[in-house]
């Protein structure tokens, strides 16, 4: 992981190590590892094809052993879309995964660009303070947090409101630090040229040093929606009335009721799972390359 | 007023730079600060009083883990188990996934698409997923355990098996990103040290024991830092696996970061909570100074 960071090799494939050779065994070890290999993928992808399959199941199928529906059914989905808030637990879930990413693109490569291009008294101290604040568990922060959104600075409470959702992750130290390491490798003469044809300072970051962080942007979008969107134990503080739930937290409460609907459990999981599966199965080579580069965790 | 150069970029740099250090002070600094606070006082939202208490939250901590049995200890010791077994278990696993991936051309892509589909989904979705495969009679697990003629099994409503299975889902859907770090680890070993071992005559076992693991040095004490900090937070799965949320059947998989919610949240002990979530602060702090001295340690 200590390898440089720059905008020319980011994304590029590096050429895979493989040992050569071994030609007598190598068949037999290529065929366990695939054989091994395929049944670890199926480990992986049976708890999904149950979720699908069970969230077409009609109620009465549910306590049977049949793994997929003898008469499919769309029923689930037509209650869960009627019957429960799950259409507005997406909207929130969306709403909120939309307003944190826009700001944290915005802030975290703003404030990224200015720690790796620029040099001002208090620099270092203000970078280490950022930093160390990654290794406060977001947990210690939960109770302060509530205390606040209850009683704020700003408006009545953030108790309920998308902001109050939102606004621990407008900014977050993990994607500073991933921008600064990015833009360090925008080159200085193209700034001070910029700035000799009179490009101001702020014409700078978003006409030069973004253009040419987009990838790195990207990645930082796709793991802050997804953080977002599956986040949960701030959600569930900060929200109380149903039609506010995201979507985890919606999820967590249809277990409310003594009798456990499961159908309707896996209608809810998969219509929160799939369109994002989709999204990531088309950029999983982004996705997977920009963990790699950043060990990022989502 | 003219300024330098130099000026004017100090002058823009703080402009830029007054949001984030706001948020920084007011959304992270500052109610970091007031955890500590809290944890000194009987903190409970609904009185009309906070009294300080000093230290009376930390010796009623203490106070429960000395007891035989007490939920609060119970909370630590089951996330100390979850980390003991499931860190272990999970990176031995990925590793053992990546060595064959590294070795493999044809539909690798799929199966690195596959293996790592788990890590972004919803934790809550596939918890109660794996919930419903471990329900007797219609769940997958027992389904399949009785076609195979085995005795059916109650998973997470035994004392001795929720645990175990509660950390099956953990390790299962984290394990796509320790494989891609793993991978990412691989390919930056040089390809003649590989060729150099097999002009050498050397066997796989000794490629591996004296070139792979030890280049792949940096990668595991990343993993196992991130992995066991990731394991001592875990608080969804318990939540969406359990009767109501409550970490049972007789507190055997509640987790100290659960033990907090219900502490705060449902009792209002806002104070003992946070004092809670200071000792678990300490221990990823703990975990985070280990890490760095062994790094250090190593290039020196």
């Amino acid at each position: 992981m200590a390898q440089s960071i720059t905008p020319s090799n980011i994304f590029k494939d590096q050429g895979r190590v493989t040992t050569v050779g071994r030609a007598s065994d190598d068949w037999k070890y290529k065929f366990f590892s695939y054989l091994l290999l395929t049944m670890i993928a199926f480990t992986m992808i049976v708890p999904f094809m149950w979720m699908i399959s069970t969230s077409f199941k009609p109620e009465k199928e549910i306590l049977r052993r049949n793994v997929f529906p003898v008469e499919p059914t769309l029923d689930n989905y037509s209650d869960v879309i009627n019957k429960t808030d799950l259409p507005l637990w997406y909207k929130n879930s969306f709403i909120v995964a939309v307003m944190s990413t826009v700001s944290v693109a915005f802030f975290d490569s703003l404030a990224g660009f200015v720690f790796a291009k620029y040099n001002f008294p208090g620099k270092r101290p203000i970078f280490i303070i950022f930093l160390t604040s990654l290794m406060v568990p977001t947990e210690m922060l939960l109770i302060p947090w509530f205390i606040m959104s209850s009683n704020p600075p700003i408006g009545a409470t953030w108790v309920d409101t998308y902001w109050g959702i939102a606004f621990p992750g407008v900014i977050t130290a993990s994607g500073i630090f991933l921008m600064r390491q990015f833009m360090q490798g925008v080159p200085d003469e193209l700034l001070d040229a910029g700035r000799i044809d009179g490009v101001s300072e702020f014409g700078l970051y978003w006409r030069v040093a973004v253009p040419l962080s987009l990838p790195a942007i990207g990645a930082l979008c796709i793991f802050n929606f997804l953080g977002n969107w599956n986040a949960f134990i701030w959600p569930l503080i900060a929200t109380t009335r149903s039609e506010m739930f995201t979507l985890p937290v919606g999820i967590q409460q249809f277990s409310s009721e003594a009798d456990t609907p499961w159908n309707l459990i896996m209608t809810g999981a998969s219509l929160s799972v799939v369109p994002l599966l989709i999204v990531v199965i088309i950029f999983q080579r982004y996705i997977i390359e920009g963990i790699a580069l950043t060990g990022l965790k989502g | 007023m003219k300024l330098t150069l130099a000026k004017k970029k100090v002058v823009w740099a703080y402009i830029f730079l007054a949001i984030p250090i706001v948020f920084f002070a007011y959304i992270r600094v500052y109610p970091a600060l007031f955890a500590f606070q809290m944890s000194l006082h009987d903190y409970n939202p609904l009185a009309a009083e906070q009294p300080f208490v000093g230290f009376e939250n930390y010796e009623r901590l203490f106070d429960q883990l000395g007891k035989r049995k007490s939920q609060t200890k119970s909370a630590f010791q089951n996330t100390i188990n979850y980390v003991l077994l499931g860190v272990p278990i999970q990176l031995c696993l990925a590793l053992a996934i990546s060595l064959m991936l590294n070795e493999i051309r044809f539909m690798s892509t799929l199966y690195r698409v596959m293996f790592f589909l788990p890590f972004v989904t919803s934790t809550i979705a596939i918890a109660w997923v794996f919930r419903m495969l471990y329900q007797p009679r219609f769940g997958l697990f027992n389904v399949i355990l009785q076609l195979v003629s085995l005795p059916q099994q109650p998973f997470l409503r035994s004392t001795q098996q929720a645990l175990p299975s509660v950390l099956a889902l953990v390790i299962w859907q984290g394990m796509g990103f320790a494989i891609i770090i793993f991978l990412a680890g691989l390919k930056q070993i040089p390809r003649t040290y590989y060729e150099a071992a097999e002009v050498d005559g050397a066997s796989r076992w000794h490629t591996f024991r004296y070139i792979t693991f030890p280049l792949l040095n940096p990668s595991l004490v990343y993993l196992l830092v991130l992995q066991t900090i990731s394991f001592l937070r875990m608080f969804a799965p318990v939540i969406a696996m359990t009767e109501q949320g409550r970490g049972g059947p007789l507190d055997s998989t509640v987790t100290v970061v659960l033990q907090t919610y219900r502490e705060a949240f449902q009792s209002f002990n806002m104070g003992y909570a946070s004092s809670l979530t200071v000792v678990l602060f300490a221990l990823i702090l703990g975990v985070t100074i280990i890490q760095l001295s062994v790094t250090s340690r190593r290039i020196n």
